[in-house]
């Protein structure tokens, strides 16, 4: 049985919907994502999945129990790393993840020897005995992992991981998630870092006000796209997009200020053959530029906006984040 | 409910850690009860000669110390839902039960340890005469089973209320009242009789009552009577802890 098992899981509050009827699953040994902007719902079905909160309707199974009816079997089972903190940082980081081991039942010689594992794993070791409030907020961030493994689960929950860090630190966690996948840990993680899900996860959902929108590898999700997308910066874009639609260049142009981009299977030839019949029309193209999808891409494609759009919503959880974590 | 010992001593374990890593809280919560001892024990000492006011009210400034701190530790769920920590326990395979349990006696472990270093600066500032071995245990049976309501209580508040800004103003409409409004600074057969009702509701008054009675040999009810008030009030108070925790979210 697939570690994760999702079943039309909907959960509303006070009639407005969070999470609409999705289905999922995410197999043993996975790295499974969700991608969304804010206000997906993502938090809300790792909630569900840890039993945090009861869903309106649907099921799911982690690890084969039923999330509404075996409870206690499923957190068992799982381990949790939370979108905001939940360290206690008036402890020493040891005695964050002892309290952990005992919460989770651990006899004492395994737990003395998973806690000097997985501080080493997320190089705090040397910090053990410092009082988590004098940490930065990229080493609490790794006190969380660590203490999310200590009990060695079967299933890790990561809600965006690396929010609110700087590059390095992000790709600093990037590795250790990739340790643990060679592990063979099945890891559902949330983000909405585009990056994030394309570079670690085998597969990705994406989702928006509560909806799986598309699910399949980050490859394949580009994929669909077709071959390139082509962006064309003009003085008169307009005139520029009218034209191409008019000779058969690409269907469904886009304008956004100078900018005309749209999808195409083969670039390549393409390019020439715009910038003649540009020339031709006498419209000046001021820069053309071609790449390869993105996931960003695909999230346009299927969602219609931006996620990159709700960055102001982003900065203000970062804001929260430090406010709380002091 | 499963009998959980290792987790109910994880969860008194962060109780504990919590309390002896910070000075401040254990020096600022024995500051106000030395002030009131010395400030009005010693001042109305002398307006009422013949009357030994600070044995009197010896007991009251150690249940005051204890009330402090056990209603703080138990309302202290409202930080923990707001630094996130809650979620932490709430996620672990452990039964409410056991994290009720594991604060109710971490929280009282504190605070009965100020109860006692206010018990120990009594006996060597006060003149009280240091009672007898069966007293002094009885002290610390009863100052734990209110220790241990008084954490309840503030855990089931918690349970309820949620939000931070309600903190203060509980501590300030909760325990003053109860403390005032208590045996713990006056006779209650010398109150106005509408004070004496009141304070014949209060249950802090039966604790204090009872700790008078073993420190000084003056009580208005019998010490029987005082536990059994006491340990009907910490039955009720747990009932609701566990009752209003279960229905807590994250
Ligand atoms: N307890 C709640 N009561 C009411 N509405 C809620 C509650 N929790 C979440 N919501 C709403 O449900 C929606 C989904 O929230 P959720 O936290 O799951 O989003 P998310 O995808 O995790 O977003 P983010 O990236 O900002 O963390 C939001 O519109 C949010 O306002
Ligand atoms: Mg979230």
């Amino acid at each position: 049985m697939d570690a994760v098992v999702v079943e039309k899981l909907e959960k509303k509050f006070n009639g407005f919907t969070a999470v609409d009827k999705i289905s999922f699953n995410v197999k043993r040994g996975e790295l499974f994502g969700f991608l969304g902007p804010n206000g997906a719902g993502k938090s809300t079905t790792i909630y569900m999945l840890t039993t945090l909160i009861a869903p309106t309707s649907g099921t799911a199974n982690v690890n084969g129990f039923d999330i509404r009816t075996d409870s206690e079997a499923v957190r068992k089972s799982i381990g949790i790393v939370f979108q905001d903190p939940t360290v206690d940082i008036r402890l020493t980081a040891y005695d964050n993840l002892d309290i952990h081991g005992r919460l989770y039942g651990m006899a004492a010689q395994a737990r003395k020897e998973r806690i000097r594992e997985v501080l080493e794993l997320v190089e705090l070791t040397e910090w053990k005995d410092k009082m988590v409030k004098t940490f930065s907020g990229g080493m609490r961030r790794r006190l969380e992992i660590a203490r999310g493994l200590l009990h060695t689960p079967e299933v890790l929950f990561l809600d965006e991981p690396t929010l609110g860090l700087d590059p390095q630190t992000r790709r600093h966690i990037w590795q250790y998630i990739e340790k643990l996948r060679k592990g063979g840990i099945a890891m559902m993680l949330t983000t909405h870092y585009l990056e994030e899900a394309d570079y670690l996860c085998d597969r990705v959902a994406i989702i928006d006000h509560g909806r799986i929108k598309a699910l399949d590898t980050p490859r394949n999700l580009k994929g669909i796209i077709g071959g390139n997308i082509i962006r064309i910066e003009a003085r008169e874009p307009q005139k520029l997009a009218e034209m191409l639609k008019k000779n058969g260049c690409c269907k469904a142009p886009k304008v956004e200020g100078t900018i005309v981009s749209f999808e195409v299977k083969e670039g390549g030839k393409l390019v020439p053959k715009i910038m003649s019949a540009a020339s031709k029309a006498g419209i000046d193209v001021e820069n053309i530029e071609m790449r390869m999808p993105s996931l960003e891409d695909v999230f346009i494609h299927y969602t219609g906006t931006s996620i990159r759009e709700e960055k102001g919503a982003g900065g203000d959880m970062m804001m929260r984040r430090r406010a709380r974590g002091f | 409910m499963a009998f959980e010992p290792g987790k109910i001593y994880a969860v008194w374990l962060r109780e504990v850690k919590r309390f002896t890593n910070s000075k401040a809280r254990i020096v600022s919560s024995l500051g106000q009860p030395i002030l009131f001892l010395v400030a009005l024990g010693g001042g109305l000492s002398a307006m009422l000669p013949g009357f030994n006011y600070l044995a009197f009210i010896l007991p009251g400034i150690m249940a005051m110390t204890v009330m402090f701190t056990s209603i703080f530790s138990g309302v202290s769920i409202i930080w923990d839902r707001e630094f996130g920590f809650l979620k932490e326990m709430l996620a672990a395979p452990t039964s409410r039960e056991t994290i009720v349990l594991g604060r109710i006696l971490g929280g009282a472990t504190t605070a009965v340890f100020q109860g006692t270093v206010m018990f120990i600066l009594g006996m060597l500032f006060t003149g009280v005469p240091i009672p007898p071995l069966m007293g002094i245990i009885g002290i610390f049976v009863l100052m734990t089973i209110f220790s241990c309501y008084l954490v309840a209580a503030g855990i089931a508040i918690a349970s309820v209320v949620q939000e931070v800004e309600t903190f203060q103003l509980l501590m300030n409409f909760l325990v003053m009242p109860l403390f005032f409004l208590s045996s713990a600074l006056f006779p209650i057969n010398q109150m106005p009789s509408w004070l004496q009702d009141i304070s014949g509701l209060n249950p802090v008054s039966y604790a204090v009552d009872g700790m008078r009675g073993m420190l000084i040999g003056t009580s208005t009810f019998t010490i029987a009577y005082d536990f059994g008030v006491s340990l009907a009030v910490l039955l009720v108070a747990f009932l609701a802890a566990s009752y209003f925790f279960n229905k807590t979210s994250i």
